[in-house]
Formats: structure tokens, sequence, C-alpha cells
């Protein structure tokens, strides 16, 4: 296990240099300086020289990259271009609402994605299977920002039963029943793309599971129904958890535009104001963090692996 | 030099057909069961009308895209003169939907074809040529799939700023990396086959390995997996626009019009959601048009 775990680790340490490489290229990928955008028309040279110079945009690229490499290391992300204060200060609010909203996001399409999948895989009728595949072939087709939107027309706009945008009273969160109905529409936007991905690959792993012949051995040796359905379980465990990891991840990318619909003051609307005033630290930081936190998930699905499987740690 | 000549001096070996059997080669094979399938023929049929539409909008559409009217603002479905109501600055919808279609279908087509040049020739080189140069490519790659698709479209896009231009240049990048995966995997599974081993033991150069015996086999896999990604870019492109990364309005594009019209979601919900339709119906029709074609070039996901 100790070996494993080290493997892992030295498979993602280069993958995070590079993607602090990418991430610190957001701001000179731009021509001209990330100064430019958000600096007076007519401002004298001196002006601009001392401007790049608090934000160390003069000194060379690399030396550039190692500085701010240490400073994110430290907890510090440089300051917003457009507002003068610590990217960090804001970052954390939107990826605490963010949180909350893709926590909702993952626990509706797992229950949902898992539970049809099973049905599905079950109940061996060619309607169920028809209507499983459609819906995972709609839900990869579908705009997410646009279900959103259809959402809002139906619920909020023809039926008033549900606030149409913002997180509700408190903008700091919180799971009361007021908040909640303010989280209902973003969540079930998030949730529905992921949803029909799941089902239609847990459907098909079950499947494949249980034409194994391990299974049809529990069966001749007269294991009751339930047992064997919890043996099936504990062998589709882990492709499930590869798929989920790998479906939260775009879930949360997905997020992004679905912010932007139900103006939810997360990471994807930060982003959106970054963009609209060419605000480069602060897309950069968001986007670090972000991409961070895949990074991370995707390592914790490696590691639970072999708890699920032992044969991976042999590999 | 002499093997040429050799090639030239040689009359044409004529090849016998077998008598009372039609031959077909494999992509008369391959034409042949996608036309028997009817769901690929209904979305191919929906497809061109679109394309069609788009390529021919100044004598298709009813209307000028760009004509306001204050007085006929957000006018519903079946308004006359307006088949499909107007948007929020009056304009007519068909005609922008028709015109949409020029920008839209461009950025799900364009990034997809460049995409698949680039990724292919990385996940060639690296698949054939192994060892180091597969290690620096592969690791590349993996530091850009790290980042979930759309994450890494905004966050490009948002960097090089709004345009046509820039987005094509995101969406090329996101699409480059997974079809740089799925051209190495084939490429590595290619390479150790018999007939590669041959060709080399002759004397072929690398090159002409690649070319005439790599190329030959992973295309078809490459290209099925390409095609399953225009729906995906579609749709993306789309979430870019809304965005307001793509093109600057008043051009008309489904995604901007949708951003646009979300201001009115509370006036003509309706009128706001319709861009949308255009864009699902494009999305689901790749989709399925490709599910039709990986069936009928036999390729095995």
């Amino acid at each position: 296990m100790l070996w494993y775990t080290l493997r892992r680790v030295a498979y993602i340490l280069p993958i995070l240099v590079g993607v602090s490489i990418v991430c610190f290229s957001f701001v000179h990928l731009a021509p001209g300086d990330p100064m430019s955008a958000v600096m007076p028309e007519f401002a004298s040279p001196e002006l601009i020289a001392q401007i790049k110079q608090a934000y160390g945009f003069d000194k060379p690229l690399p030396i550039q990259y190692f500085r701010w490499l240490g400073a994110v290391l430290s907890g510090d992300f440089g300051m917003s271009t457009r507002t003068a204060r610590p990217v960090w200060g804001e970052l954390l609010p939107a990826i605490l609402n963010t949180a909350q909203l893709a926590i909702a996001g993952v626990g509706i399409s797992l229950v949902l994605g898992i539970g049809l999948g099973v049905l599905a895989a079950y109940t061996r009728r060619l309607a169920t299977d028809r209507a499983i595949t459609a819906f995972a072939i709609l839900g990869v087709s579908l705009p997410p920002y646009w279900v959103g939107m259809v959402l809002v027309a139906i619920f909020a706009v023809t039926l008033g039963l549900l606030p149409a945008m913002g997180m509700g009273p408190s903008t700091s969160g919180g799971f009361g029943l007021e908040e909640l109905r303010f989280l209902i529409l973003p969540a079930l936007t998030l949730a529905m793309i992921p949803t029909g991905i799941i089902a239609r690959s847990v459907r098909a792993t079950v499947m494949d599971v249980r034409k194994e012949e391990f299974i049809q051995t529990l069966y001749a040796n007269g294991l009751s129904r339930r047992r064997i359905f919890l043996h099936v379980v504990k062998n589709t465990s882990r492709s499930v958890l590869a798929i989920m990891g790998l479906q939260v991840a775009q879930l949360l990318g997905g997020s992004i535009l679905v912010e932007t619909v139900f103006a939810w003051p997360g990471t994807g609307y930060l982003l959106n104001n970054a963009i609209a005033t060419r605000d480069l630290p602060l897309l950069q930081g968001t986007i670090l963090a972000l991409a961070f936190f895949f990074v991370m998930m995707n390592f914790l699905v490696d590691l639970a692996q072999p708890f699920l499987d032992p044969r991976i740690k042999r590999q | 030099m002499s093997s040429s000549i050799a090639k030239s001096s040689q009359p044409p070996i004529e090849i016998m057909r077998r008598p009372g059997r039609i031959q077909l080669t494999y992509w008369q094979g391959v034409r042949r069961r996608l036309s028997r399938d009817p769901i690929s023929m209904v979305c191919a049929g929906i497809l061109v009308l679109m394309i069609a539409a788009a390529i021919f909008a100044p004598w298709v559409a009813p209307m000028d895209p760009y004509k306001t009217s204050m007085l006929q603002r957000l006018q519903p479905i079946g308004t006359a003169g307006h088949l499909l109501g107007t948007d929020e600055l009056g304009r007519d919808m068909l005609s922008r939907l028709i015109y949409g279609g020029r920008v839209s279908l461009l950025m799900g087509l364009l990034p997809i074809a460049i995409a698949t040049l680039i990724g292919s020739a990385f996940g060639i080189v690296a698949g054939f040529f192994g060892g180091k140069t597969n290690m620096v490519i592969m690791r590349i790659t993996d530091v850009f799939f790290a980042f979930p698709s759309v994450l890494l479209a905004v966050g490009l896009a948002g960097a090089l700023g709004a345009g046509l231009v820039n987005c094509l240049v995101s969406l090329a990048v996101v699409f480059t990396r997974a079809i740089t995966r799925v051209a190495e995997s084939a490429t590595t599974q290619i390479r150790n086959h018999d007939f590669v081993e041959a060709a080399r033991a002759t004397g072929a150069s690398a090159p002409r390995i690649i070319v005439g015996h790599v190329l030959t086999n992973v295309s078809s896999l490459i290209l099925t997996y390409a095609s399953s990604l225009i729906s995906v870019s579609i749709v993306l492109a789309s979430g870019l626009s809304f965005l307001g990364l793509g093109i600057a309005p008043p051009t008309a594009d489904w995604g901007l019009m949708l951003n646009s019209l979300r201001q009115s979601i509370f006036i003509a919900p309706v009128n706001a959601v319709m861009p949308g339709i255009m864009i699902l119906i494009a999305s689901v029709c790749f989709n399925l048009l490709s599910d039709g074609l990986r069936t009928a070039m036999e390729v095995k996901p």
C-alpha cells in the first residue's frame, strides 16, 4: 500500500507543476502586459513602470514564475488588478458557495444515477434500456446553462414555485429551509448531465459483473439474492468510483456556466467577473484553485481504488 | 531511384473480379451500411438542411436579422410577419436562428478539424517512436487533462480575450488533448504488429511506415472518435459565446442570443429559450450520426 501511494504521488507531482505553469501562463498569454487593460489611457510612462514594479510584472518570466509559485505555496494568490485586494479574500467565500452547490448536485446525481443504473440492469427490458440510453445521449447533448434557463422558465416564471436566481437572504450560505429553495434549481441543473452518464455506466458495469462465473457459482451454492447483490455491489464499486470521480470533476467545471445563469455567487460567477473586467490575476487564481482541487480529487479516487479491489496494488 | 523506373516500366496488373459478385471496397461498404441506417440518415438530412440554411442564409432567411423594431419587441410565436416571434430588440427570431447557425456550427466543426490534424500528428508520433518522445508528449497531455474541459476552454479564452479566433484556439486545445490520447493508444497497439516489424525489416523509413501502415490502420478509429466530439464542441462553443467570450454582438450566434435573451426570461420565457433548441437539435444529430458512423465503420469503442 505504501509503495502504491508513493507511486501515485510521484505521478501527480509533475502534473501539479505542469498545472501551475499553465495557470501562470494565463496572465501572459494575451499580447501586452496584464496591466494594460486596467490602466488609464493617459497614464504617464513613469506611473506605468511604477505599477508594473508594484505587481512584479517588470521581472523576466522565469523569475516571475518562481516568485509567483513561492507566493502561491504560502497561500498568497496575488492581487486583483481591478480591486487591488488579495485574490484569496475573494476566492475563499466563492469556493465555499460553489462547494455547497456542488455537494447538492453531486448528491442528487449519485443517488439518481446509481439508482437508475442498477434498476435498468436488473429490469432487462428493451424499453428501460432504450430510455436510459436516450437519457444519456440527451444528457451529453444538452447545454447545461440552457437546461437552467428552461427550468427557470418553467418553475420560476410560469409556475412561480421557486426563486429564479441568487442565494437567498443570507449570502454566506446555510442549509435552512429558505436557502434550500434557492438551491433546488441550480443543483438539479448541475446534476442532470452526470446523472445520465453515471446511470449508463452503472448499468453496463452491473450487467457485466452479473455475467461473470463467480456469480453463477454463488447462485449454485444457494446464496440468497440479497447476499449475491452485495457481491455485485462490491465488484462494481471500483469502476463506478472511477466514473464518479471524472463526472464530479466535469460537474464542477460545468458549474461555471450554471452559476452564471442563476447568479450564484460562487467561483463561476467570480470567473465571469474576472473575464468581463479582464482581471487576469483573479482568473488565474480561480482556475488554479479549481484545477488543484480536481487533481487532488482524482488522486484520492486512485488511492481509494485498492481498498475496493486489492488486485490493483500488484499491477 | 531505380525502383521508380522499374515500377513505371511494368505493365499494370489486371485484378480479376470474381464472377457474379460485386466486390466492395471498405469505404463503399461503410457508405452502404450507413445509408441503410434510418436514424443516421434522418440526422444527416437535418444537419444538411441546417448547414445549407446557414450557408445560404441571405436567400433563406425571411427578414434582415439585424433590423430592430422598438414597437415589436419579444412578440410571441406566430406573430404576423414573424413566424417564431421577435427578440428583445424586435429582430426576427427565425432569421436570426438561421444566421446564427453560421458562427455556431463553424465554432463546433472547425476546432474538431484542427484538433484532429494536430492531435493525431502528436499521438501517432508519440505512439510510433515510444520511449522518451512518448513520455514527453503524453505527460504534457496529462497536464492538460488535469483541467475539466469547460474550465480549460473558459480559462484559455478568458486569458486570450474575447473573439472568434481566440475561442477557436481554446476549443482546439481542449480537443487536441483528447485526440492525442486516442491516437497514441491506437498507434501503440498497431506498432507491435508483425506487418510493421516486416516493413521495418525491409528497410522502410519511419515516415513511410507511418503513412503506409500506421495511418491506414488508425485513421478510422481517430475519425469516429473525432466525429463523436463534434456535438461536445457545439455545446462547449455555445457556452463560451454565452459567457460573452465568442463573437461580439450584434452578430447572430445561438449561445450569444441565449445570453442576451436571458434578461427577458420573465417576460417571454419561450422566446428566451428558443436558441437552445437549435443547439440541442444540432448536438443530438451529430451525436447519433457519429454513433451510426461508428457502427458502419465497424470500429469497436
